[in-house]
């Protein structure tokens, strides 16, 4: 396969060149991805909580919305936010459209549902778990809340770190809010789309490469830092 | 309070973030044709824009049918698209006040190098695609209302072929996706020199066909109409749509070269 072999030493020459325009991409892709994890986290861990401890009418209508918003199509979120946005749009004056704060919108809404939904299963046990020892001390619900998400801690780092990896790897909503304009709005996935249709397969590839390295070592960040303060916390 | 601290600390990491995320005021937004970017040349010409004027060019490349629903919006502040027609009637429509020719370059037909419906010998285009059609030979359409794509529509009707049956396969991508996937299955296609030139994965592809006057591919700048879209950046893409036509801008177009080849030619009036 010489593709992938060229593959490697592009990326290798690529990694070695620290060619800037390459670095302001990488960060551009971190910067918007890790952005729209913390904002839907943010909304997502008290939403999926609180979710997980009232009972309501039409509880289980909205769980059900969530689990299926986590099969969202970036490009149907894309197409959502790009309407929404557009200078025809009801936003349309905010001048938003083409700009990195589109894509981090457009990313919020595809990882929104997926730390929700899968922090609302998580509370839901652990909750199920400890609610004699909660009720005896006469928490409420809400109270309950921070204490519970405390202590889910370890699993929901896994949970936000899948909402990463959604954020990190679509490429559909960001290049219809984006526009994949060089220096702008460019991030890896759409640098690889863009690469594969000027038929220059190794760099495609390349970027793909370091992609997966990056996220590898934001994985491994989270694991160590997991690991270190299970340790300490006993 | 480590809790509250680590809050604290994201959170004003995530201000410095949206900080460095704001935008410079100077610029414009640019709806354009895949052909163009991915050739190289807004990467040539734009630069020399912006260093004589201080604009910079903000590009969106996509189809020109999609560049015209970008442009319908107001979602740019000016479009360079290929689709002469199309742009007469975006004129029209109010949409635009003003449309220059800029350049031109051809289209061609690429295809497998053994040439099964021997197209290579044909006398014009239409004789070309007829002979495609006639064969069954594959044949992979972009099929996305692109400017190339409407422009091969019209040579079928001009060939007095109805392009439907298994060989005729509408892909719906782009040039770029549309020629991988042309080589891929080892089938026609009717391309841009430009992006042709540039593209990197031919492997069996080669070009079969050119030279017919029918073949001729007009790019064209729009001046977007002020009346319809206030908030846009008029002065500024007025600037750029009358530098396109100057003798800089012509020069800038015309000094463009990929492997020694010119791939547009200026000709504005």
């Amino acid at each position: 396969m010489p593709t992938s072999d060229n593959a490697f030493r592009t990326a290798l020459a690529l990694i070695m060149s620290m060619d800037s325009a390459l670095l302001s991409i990488v960060i551009l892709s971190l910067q918007v991805s890790l952005i729209a994890v913390f904002v839907a986290s943010l909304l997502a861990l008290p939403l999926g909580a609180a979710l997980a401890l009232w009972r309501f009418p039409g509880r289980n209508g909205v769980i059900i919305a969530l689990n299926a918003l986590m099969g969202l199509p970036p490009v149907v979120a894309g197409l959502c936010v790009y309407l929404l946005l557009s200078r025809a749009g009801p936003l349309g004056e905010w001048g938003l459209l083409f700009t990195p704060t589109a894509m981090v919108i457009a990313q919020v809404i595809l990882v929104l549902p997926i730390i929700a939904a899968l922090t609302r299963q998580q509370i839901e046990a652990l909750h199920a778990e400890y609610a004699e020892q909660l009720n005896s001390l006469g928490l409420s619900r809400s109270r309950m809340i921070p204490t519970l998400l405390w202590d889910a801690r370890f699993a929901l780092m896994t949970v936000i770190l899948a909402g990463f990896g959604r954020a990190s790897a679509e490429v559909g909503a960001v290049m219809i809010v984006g526009g994949n304009i060089d220096g702008v709005t460019r991030v890896m996935t759409t640098s690889i789309v863009l690469e594969t249709s000027k038929g220059n397969l190794p760099m495609a590839l390349g970027l793909g490469i370091i992609l997966l390295a990056l996220v590898t070592m934001i994985n491994a960040i989270a694991h160590i830092i997991g690991e270190t303060a299970k340790r300490r916390l006993g | 309070m480590k809790k509250a601290t680590a809050f604290i600390t994201l959170g004003a990491l995530g201000l410095t973030f949206s900080g460095s995320l704001m935008a410079a005021d100077d610029y414009i937004t640019l709806a354009s044709t895949t052909s163009t970017e991915n050739s190289g040349l807004f990467d040539a010409i734009i630069p020399t824009f912006t260093e004589e004027t201080g604009i910079e060019v903000r590009v969106v490349a996509v189809g020109t049918g999609q560049a015209f629903e970008i442009g319908r919006r107001g979602d740019a502040d000016s479009l360079l698209v290929h689709d002469t027609a199309g742009e007469e009637q975006f004129v029209a429509d109010g949409y635009a006040t003003e449309r220059l020719n800029v350049m031109y370059n051809d289209f061609v037909i690429v295809g497998p190098s053994d040439d099964p419906a021997g197209i290579s010998d044909s006398e014009s285009v239409t004789d070309a695609m007829q002979r495609i059609a006639e064969s069954a030979s594959p044949f992979a359409s972009r099929g996305d209302d692109s400017g190339t794509n409407r422009a091969e529509l019209r040579l079928w009707e001009d060939a007095g072929v109805t392009p439907k049956g298994e060989w005729y396969r509408e892909l719906g991508s782009g040039m770029g996706p549309t020629l991988n996937t042309a080589a891929g299955m080892d089938a026609y296609t009717f391309t841009d020199r430009a992006t042709w030139v540039a593209f990197e994965n031919p492997q069996d592809l080669t070009l079969l066909f050119e030279g017919d006057e029918a073949l001729f591919n007009q790019y064209g700048s729009l001046l977007l109409s002020e009346e319809r879209h206030p908030d846009l950046k008029h002065d500024l893409a007025a600037q750029w749509h009358e530098w396109l036509v100057s003798e800089e801008g012509q020069q800038a177009i015309a000094d463009f070269e990929v492997d020694g080849q010119q791939l547009f030619f200026p000709n504005a009036e």
